[in-house]
């Protein structure tokens, strides 16, 4: 009931302390796949020849769109529904560009005959929930259901690419945000510089400012230290693949057979 | 010349001290609070959005099991409680006026559930493409609810904590204080068990 009242009771390092330890508990509840490549076989059901075929197709959607669809396996939930699994998987692997949030997960699951799209917040509104649900139910699952894993993936990635890709609107747009705006030229790097600048020049002129400078305001900065909140994306090197800061919300449809 | 000089350095010491200021944590709790702001903002959002879905929903059970007139109507009375209870952000730091929401959505939750159940009972609305698609996207939007609930949530945890310790207590007790923790709800929405505000 009365959580504020609590909170003034409860001795902040117990607080704390509290919240570590939850927050150790959630970071070690799941481990995920490394995200090796755009199709993770982790349960090991696609063949080679349709992994490679997979990747192509995967990879020429990336280069004309940006967006970034990837398949996934995995030999278990760990106990978790498949909707949050895939949720924290996606932003695990940060699928899709930053500002955009156009990734795409195909997730499925063999041993709990679960499978899901998970869709990025920046594609909900042309892989709709429904639109979603009805790939799974119309070209996964029967597949599935029969043991066949390659043939319904493919016909799930291809319809996903079809959707994906009729949007006319979502194609304009595309070129322009793919390699500018990656901030070349924002001011607050300047003034940064302008303060670096200032900031060694008091240190030359005053000797009152240097030993301000190196026995209080330093230490201080060293011994607190600010806290990097915010995770940067990652990016690509060197042909390896990668996510690019994407998240989701929890778009998508989940299905089981 | 010297005075201007001197001026220069309260300048520079001034510009300095804000710098120092904000890499102390000055800036940590601002910024906590307006993400928690966003993210409470997400959780109604997407409450809203399934409330969007059920008249919809409604329509087309009715023309289909017109005799559940009990089922629909708590539906929809549960949709009107629940649209009219709003949480503005600026009051997230009652806990009792974030259950009343919470109750109300778990009131709404629990009716179309009911009203789900009741339309397994009916094989034509069953496979009504319309039907489908509604229940697709209401599967999609209570998903969604759990995603932000859980957003929120950690934001919230993270701001409180903020407030509690080293360095965040510090602002806390000086700049920040008019800053209260927030209320968190619990992080799985079940209709069945009794809404209970977890700390």
């Amino acid at each position: 009931m009365n959580v504020g009242r609590a909170f003034d009771h409860a001795r902040p390092m117990t607080v704390a302390l509290a919240v570590l330890l939850i927050t150790l508990a959630t970071a070690l509840a799941l481990v995920f796949p490394a995200l090796t490549g755009r199709v993770v076989d982790q349960a090991n059901v696609i063949p080679a020849q349709t992994r490679s075929a997979l990747e192509t197709k995967l990879a020429d959607l990336e280069e004309k769109s940006g967006i970034q669809l990837v398949v996934a396996t995995v030999s278990s939930l760990e106990g978790q529904e498949i909707e949050p699994y895939a949720n924290e998987l996606f932003r695990n692997w940060k699928l899709g560009e930053r500002t955009k949030n156009n990734g795409v997960l195909l997730l499925v699951a063999p041993n709990e005959h679960r499978v899901r799209i998970e869709v990025g917040y920046g594609l909900e509104g042309t892989l709709t929930d429904a639109l979603s649900k009805v790939i799974i139910v119309n070209a996964i699952t029967p597949r599935f259901k029969a043991g066949d894993f390659a043939g319904g993936i493919t016909r799930g990635i291809d319809d996903i690419i079809t959707v994906l890709t009729t949007d006319p609107s979502e194609w304009e747009q595309r070129p322009s945000l793919r390699l500018d705006q990656q901030g070349a030229n924002d001011p607050v790097g300047y003034v940064i510089i302008v303060l670096l600048i200032s900031l060694a020049g008091l240190l030359i002129i005053s000797r009152r400012f240097r030993y301000f400078f190196f026995n209080i305001a330093v230490p201080i900065l060293l011994s607190s230290g600010s806290s990097g909140r915010g995770a940067s994306g990652g990016s690509f090197s060197g042909g390896g693949f990668a996510g690019r800061g994407g998240s989701s919300g929890g778009g998508g449809a989940s299905g089981s057979w | 010349m010297a005075r201007s000089m001197s001026r220069l350095r309260t300048l520079l010491a001034a510009v300095l001290l804000g710098l120092t200021v904000s890499a102390c944590g000055y800036n940590t709790i601002p910024t906590l609070e307006e993400q928690a702001k966003a993210r409470w903002a997400d959780v109604q959002n997407n409450y809203q959005r399934r409330a969007d879905l059920i008249p919809n929903l409604v329509a087309t059970v009715q023309g289909y099991a017109k005799q559940e007139k009990d089922v629909l109507t708590a539906v929809v009375e549960a949709r009107a409680k629940a649209t009219q209870v709003k949480v503005d952000v600026s009051q997230l730091d009652d806990p009792e006026k974030l259950k009343q929401f919470q109750d109300a959505q778990n009131q709404l939750s629990g009716a179309l559930g009911r009203l789900l159940a009741v339309s397994e009972n009916y094989p034509d609305l069953k496979s009504n493409q319309n039907f489908l698609a509604l229940q697709s996207q209401l599967e999609g939007t209570e998903n969604r609810i759990a995603v932000a609930r859980r957003d929120y949530i950690d934001t919230v945890r993270a701001y409180n904590t903020e407030l509690k310790t080293f360095p965040g207590v510090l602002w806390a007790a000086t700049f920040f204080r008019a800053n209260k923790p927030m209320a968190e709800f619990t992080a799985t929405d079940n209709a069945q068990t009794p809404p209970q505000v977890k700390f």
